[in-house]
């Protein structure tokens, strides 16, 4: 039985007892409402995209640690980013929530570990897995900003904007 | 006390024995199932060995047999609530749930009228709520709710207002949230001085203390057994006899008739025509076990132990963690049963739990299937801790430690 230090670790307290980017943004901002009926989870995710660009972002909600902080670390690690590195990081984080607890602790050159490699800060998440009830609680934020991308106009149409 | 030994049950119970992340588990979750006491588990093995068939109708030995235990054990729920009208009151369910969906679709189609008022309260449970509103939607009734006080019990101050129209008025017994005791005697006088009639959801009520139908004067009374360390799979209501037989069957198939034609059919008389299909017939002799295991400790000394256990809980919650645990139920063990959910600053119930199961400690995270209730008092979700009666006040004591070591871990 894995430990609580490998889910609870000090970057992800940190940012469940300060998160980043609180709050909400005005139209044209896109606002999408994630729940997690099973626990009543509630995220809420402004996105605002500029010229390809996620430009800011800002979250409102409540839930457990593992749901807050994973919004907390999810916004500071894609704001400023392209739309493609953007969709890049969510897959990547997706993949790293799938994979088998085993597979964690594999070394160098496993592609658990190229993910954590790029994932940087977010990989604090990563004993989530080990945990499976919790891997809906850390992968509510990042589904609903997926959902966020999908409702922004495409490129060129500026209608509205 | 007579002759309960709390510690006895406990070596009853197998489960208690589990070791989980390298502590012997302790168990906090009764009012979500209770444990399984061993001569339970043997009254079912004793029936696959021996006397499996279906029931009813057979000729053979062991069809008879299995038929006697099936019949037996209505007669046994009979008496451990001093049913009335004896087992001909008694219909086997599947559990609390469709016991209420059966009343709903039975006696509500059938006797209530577009504007009758079904009158629930704010405490409870979702089976106890969405059949209501099922029927609202179908027949247009109107369903409406006795309020919970801030001192976290039903306040009646305007209950002859509330009842207006009111045709069934249908409450728990005990709140699976707050641990509330609703004084459901005074309740099913109200109702039928207005002319309706009152419905108990006894999940709890009926598994932690002791039931006397003829004293209480109710009309309905749906419960599980799984709550009652009896097996899962199997519920019970009960009803007055003369209301049952007004009310037309819930699901028509075999077991449930009188006669079938190629015009139509005749459904049975009696609790069976409630019970279509093959009954779970293990887990009546299973059922019928626990009920002589309960009747064996006294359930009116079951009530006191919990009561005990409550109290000194509550006692040293309040002590160890003054302003950061705040109890969502009474702060006493007046008409209180031992269910205490626990709203804790600064870390989610799940995050509680989560933290509590690293100790072995079993409290469940979340809404208890009463989201009106959580909305009332402003909150998404509670942990919850539970006794039964193998419930010890170790129990408590590692339930504390858990919450020091949660709440220093978010502090
Ligand atoms: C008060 C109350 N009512 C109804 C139920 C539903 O019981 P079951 O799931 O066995 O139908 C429960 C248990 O979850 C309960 O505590």
């Amino acid at each position: 039985m894995p430990g609580l230090d490998e889910l609870y670790r000090e970057i992800i307290l940190d940012h469940y007892r300060s998160p980043r980017n609180r709050g909400e943004l005005p139209p044209p901002a896109v606002r999408v409402e994630g729940f997690n009926p099973l626990c009543g989870d509630e995220i809420t995710v402004y996105a605002q995209v500029e010229n390809g660009v996620l430009s800011d972002i800002k979250l409102t909600g409540h839930g457990c640690s593992i749901s807050q902080s994973s919004s907390s670390l999810m916004s500071a690690a894609v704001k400023g980013r392209s739309l493609e590195e953007v969709r890049g990081t969510i897959a990547t984080f997706k993949h790293l929530m799938t994979a088998h607890e085993e597979r964690l602790d594999e070394g160098p050159g496993s592609s658990v570990e190229a993910d954590v490699r790029r994932l940087g800060e977010l990989a604090a998440l990563a004993g989530v897995v080990k945990f499976p009830v919790r891997i809906k609680c850390a992968t509510l934020a990042w589904n609903t900003l997926t959902q966020a991308l999908d409702e922004i106009p495409v490129v060129g149409d500026t209608s509205g904007v | 006390m007579t002759a309960f030994d709390p510690r006895g049950v406990r070596t009853d119970v197998p489960l208690t024995r589990r070791v989980i992340n390298g502590r012997t588990i302790t168990y906090l979750d009764s009012a979500a199932s209770s444990l399984t006491p061993r001569t339970v588990i043997e009254a079912m093995d004793r029936y696959y060995e021996n006397y499996h068939a279906n029931v009813h109708r057979g000729v053979y030995q062991t069809a008879n047999e299995a038929t006697t235990i099936y019949e037996g054990a209505r007669d046994a729920v009979a008496r451990f609530l001093n049913a009335p009208g004896g087992s001909s009151e008694i219909v086997f369910t599947k559990n609390t749930t469709e016991s209420f969906n059966l009343i709903a679709r039975s006696w509500g189609a059938t006797f209530l009228n577009p504007g009758d008022v079904v009158l629930l309260t704010e405490m409870e449970h979702h089976a106890n709520i969405v059949p209501w509103f099922q029927l609202r939607d179908t027949q247009g009734i109107e369903v409406r709710f006795i309020p919970v006080g801030d001192d976290f019990r039903l306040d009646l101050s305007e209950i002859d207002e509330l009842m207006r129209d009111v045709k069934l008025v249908s409450v728990t017994g005990m709140s699976n949230v707050l641990g509330t005791i609703a004084p459901v005697r005074q309740l099913a006088d109200v109702a039928h001085r207005h002319g309706a009639l009152i419905a108990v959801d006894g999940a709890q009520s009926v598994a932690h203390s002791s039931t006397d139908l003829v004293g209480l004067d109710i009309d309905f009374l749906a419960f599980s057994a799984h709550k009652m360390l009896g097996p899962t799979g199997l519920g019970v209501l009960w009803a007055r006899e003369a209301i049952l037989d007004a009310m037309p069957p819930f699901m028509g198939g075999g077991g449930m008739i009188l006669d079938v034609s190629l015009d139509g059919f005749t459904p049975a008389k009696g609790p069976s025509r409630f019970e279509a299909g093959t009954p779970p017939i293990a887990q009546t002799a299973g059922f019928s076990a626990a009920l002589k295991y309960l009747e064996g400790l006294g359930m009116a000394n079951v009530a006191a132990y919990e009561k005990e256990l409550t109290g000194d809980a509550l006692t040293r919650l309040a002590l160890e963690f003054e302003g950061r645990v705040r109890i969502i139920g009474p702060g006493d063990t007046l008409e209180r049963g031992g269910v205490i959910s626990l709203d804790v600053e600064g870390v989610h119930p799940h995050d509680v739990a989560q933290v509590l199961d690293q100790f072995g400690v079993c409290v469940r995270p979340g809404h208890h299937c009463a989201k009106p209730l959580m909305k009332r008092f402003g909150l998404a979700a509670t942990a919850r801790a539970s006794f039964g009666p193998y419930s010890l006040v170790e129990d408590t004591d590692v339930l504390l430690e858990a919450l020091g070591h949660a709440v220093k871990m978010f502090g």
